[in-house]
């Protein structure tokens, strides 16, 4: 399992040295100029002269590149062409935030697609299954935004329930914290729920008609046991996968739910760069993005190893 | 049809009337199945693939897919219950225990995430009501007792890790860990080698002579039969053929089907054959002969066939369903 993980990582290598030539040479061939954009409304050519010496933007680009991968590689991100704070700095306070709504949003797809996926594979073919489907699918095709906002309109304003925005940071007042993230996640996990709901069901399925669960029936062990002990904990190991999977995805998928929610998270910071053309900003994102990707790939594969007896003892 | 009239030993289980059918279809896959198992002997139900063995089996056990078959009818008799075939949850109280099963795929019939003292453990624990380190004790005994080599080790090991005539051996362990006084094994050699199969034949005869359970041994191989039957059952397309004492059924077989069936077989020695000797395809059940159910294949079919043949007496305790059954009285009225 050691050599596989190394296989893995030796491979993460280059992947992300692409991510990052890639993501640089995109950048360059935007449309538009990040020095004008902080020049300001006079656009002193002087000024502009100097900005273009301090970032080195007048270097030939591969030389710009190396400049940055050699900083990245000694933790230095650059630093952010419109705040001026360094760009670690910035993803270090934001990140935490993305994170909080990513896992509160992983813990409601769980625990509403895991058993609603159990119980509609149990259930085939009836009302229960059928009704679980249409819910997913429903889940599935509602778009993030309209949901979001149907949530603050009718939980928010109208009943005056919970907060339709303004993030408290979870180590200031957790309960409020987690409260004002409530929505957010559920928009957010509504959709993975369905992912997972779906997985389950038809992992579920492949399982529960194999000869092992038989036997287990055979034993004389009641159906609960059954499908919650035999069945289920193999039907999981994909799920578990799967989840390390959409927890990267997650991430990414968070920058419009938090637009929608005023959270100061990763998606806002990503949003204000790519608009302010905030270059650094913009490339170490994609950066921690891809890696955290890659890293939730790992261990995913990771996990799927340490789930299955078949592969964990050779 | 009714049991045989009692004989020297004690009757576990008997079945009548067993009929059922898929949800979906219009006929019966098993239709009037009957049969006796007493104490310490061992009934052989032979017959083609796809003829309703397993699902005979399974429907005993309780273990047919609930919403998706019918039973018409069906008693069984046992531990001096009556009870209806369909009583699922009254024998979902005693499979395990007192009747249990054991499968024709060794390979993938252990659950690939568990360790498999854990799993035979677990069906101790399940009808013992007793504590994990007793059951534990009783799944290390029952190890050693199929003859499972450095068994302390292999209670901590994973199906995957065993052979597939090891994971039998498991399977068996498990079967019987709770003493059961029927044991129903559906073809439980096929997916072995040669030599394996012996061995966990043997291995199965041992225990039965040990424990006097009775065994139901659902086979296609005759030279299996041969060896250790005590009674047969024939199966032809979902019903009984014919049935007796393995003596009557070998030495004087009556169905046109086990007559084909046996004429390819040396008696008692030589190699063992698989059921493929008679022409022809088992009828599926949307082109079941609405007569009997062998006239697409039977050499002396006629137009009484037509008739569907009772099961019906041919000499004490042996029946056939052949309307020129018994043979030699027919012959001779022929002749
Ligand atoms: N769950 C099921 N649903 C529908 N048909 C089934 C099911 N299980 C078995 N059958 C059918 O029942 C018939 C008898 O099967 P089986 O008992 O497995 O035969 P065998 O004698 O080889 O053990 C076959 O035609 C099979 O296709
Ligand atoms: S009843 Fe007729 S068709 Fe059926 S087995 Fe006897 S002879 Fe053959
Ligand atoms: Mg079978």
């Amino acid at each position: 399992m050691l050599q596989f993980l190394a296989r893995r990582i030796l491979i993460a290598i280059p992947t992300v040295i692409l991510i990052s030539v890639f993501v640089f040479a995109l950048q360059k061939l935007l449309p538009g100029d990040p020095v004008l954009a902080m020049a300001g409304e006079e656009r002193d050519p002087e000024v502009i002269a100097y900005l273009r010496e301090k970032y080195r933007l007048n270097d030939p680009v591969p030389v710009q590149y190396l400049t940055w991968i050699r900083g990245v590689l000694t933790g230095d991100l650059g630093m952010s062409l419109r705040t001026n704070q360094p760009v670690l700095v910035l993803i270090g306070q934001k990140l935490p935030v993305t994170i909080q709504l990513a896992v509160m949003a992983m813990i409601f797809a769980l625990v509403i697609g895991i058993p609603a996926g159990i119980l509609s594979a149990v259930k085939k073919g009836t009302v229960t299954d059928y009704a679980a489907n249409v819910v997913a699918l429903s889940g599935l095709s509602v778009p993030n935004f309209w949901l979001g906002i149907m949530l603050i309109l009718l939980v928010s304003v109208r009943w005056q329930l919970l907060p339709a925005s303004g993030y408290v940071p979870l180590s200031e007042d957790p309960v409020r914290s987690i409260e004002t993230m409530l929505m957010p996640a559920f928009v957010l996990g509504t959709a993975l729920a369905a992912t997972l709901m779906r997985h389950t069901r038809s992992a579920m399925l492949g399982v529960l008609t194999s000869d092992y669960v038989r036997t287990a029936r055979a034993k004389g062990l009641a159906e609960r046991k059954v499908i919650l002990k035999h069945a289920l904990r193999n039907a999981l190991t994909p799920i578990v996968t799967l989840t390390a999977l959409l927890f990267g995805e997650l991430i990414a998928g968070a920058v419009l739910t938090e637009q929608i929610f005023t959270i100061p998270g990763f998606g806002k910071l990503v949003v204000d760069a790519v608009f302010n053309r905030d270059y650094a900003v913009v490339q170490g994102i994609v950066l921690c993005t891809a890696v955290g990707f890659i890293v939730m790939n790992i261990i995913a594969d990771a996990l799927y190893f340490v789930l299955n007896p078949r592969l964990r003892k050779q | 049809m009714s049991p045989k009239p009692p004989s020297h030993a004690s009757t576990l289980l008997s079945v009548r009337d067993l009929t059922f059918r898929f949800r979906g279809q219009t006929q019966d896959v098993v239709e009037d199945v009957g049969f006796v198992l007493r104490r310490g002997e061992t009934l052989c139900v032979v017959g083609e693939s796809g003829c309703g063995k397993s699902v005979t089996a399974l429907a005993l056990m309780g273990l047919l897919p609930r919403n998706a078959v019918r039973i018409r009818s069906g008693t069984v008799e046992f531990r001096g219950e009556r009870y209806p075939v369909n009583d699922f949850d009254r024998v979902a109280r005693f499979r395990g225990g007192e009747m249990a099963m054991i499968f024709q795929e060794p390979m993938t019939s252990l659950n690939p995430a568990f360790r498999i003292g854990d799993q035979i453990a677990e069906a101790v624990e399940r009808h013992r009501r007793c504590g994990r380190a007793e059951a534990r004790a009783r799944a290390l005994e029952m190890l050693q007792r199929v003859h499972i080599p450095a068994a302390e080790q292999r209670l901590d090991e994973y199906p995957h890790q065993l052979s597939g005539g090891m994971r039998q051996r498991v399977m068996i362990a498990m079967a019987l860990a709770n003493e059961p006084s029927v044991l129903i094994a559906d073809e439980p050699t096929t997916a072995l080698d040669v030599t394996v199969q012996a061995q966990i034949l043997d291995l199965m005869a041992e225990l039965q002579a040990d424990t006097g359970m009775g065994i139901i041994l659902i086979t296609h191989d005759l030279g299996v039969v041969a060896e250790i039957a005590t009674d047969v059952a024939v199966m032809y397309a979902g019903h009984i053929a014919e049935y007796g004492s393995a003596a009557d059924v070998f030495g004087d077989p009556q169905h046109p089907y086990t007559i084909g069936l046996m004429s390819s077989v040396p008696r008692l020695t030589g190699p063992r054959q698989r059921l493929t000797t008679v022409p022809g395809m088992v009828p599926t059940i949307g082109t079941m002969p609405s007569g009997c159910r062998f006239s697409s294949r039977c050499p002396f079919a006629a137009p009484v066939c037509a008739e569907r043949p009772p099961l019906a007496e041919v000499g004490p305790g042996h029946r056939a369903a052949c309307h020129f059954a018994p043979l030699d009285r027919t012959l001779e009225l022929s002749a």
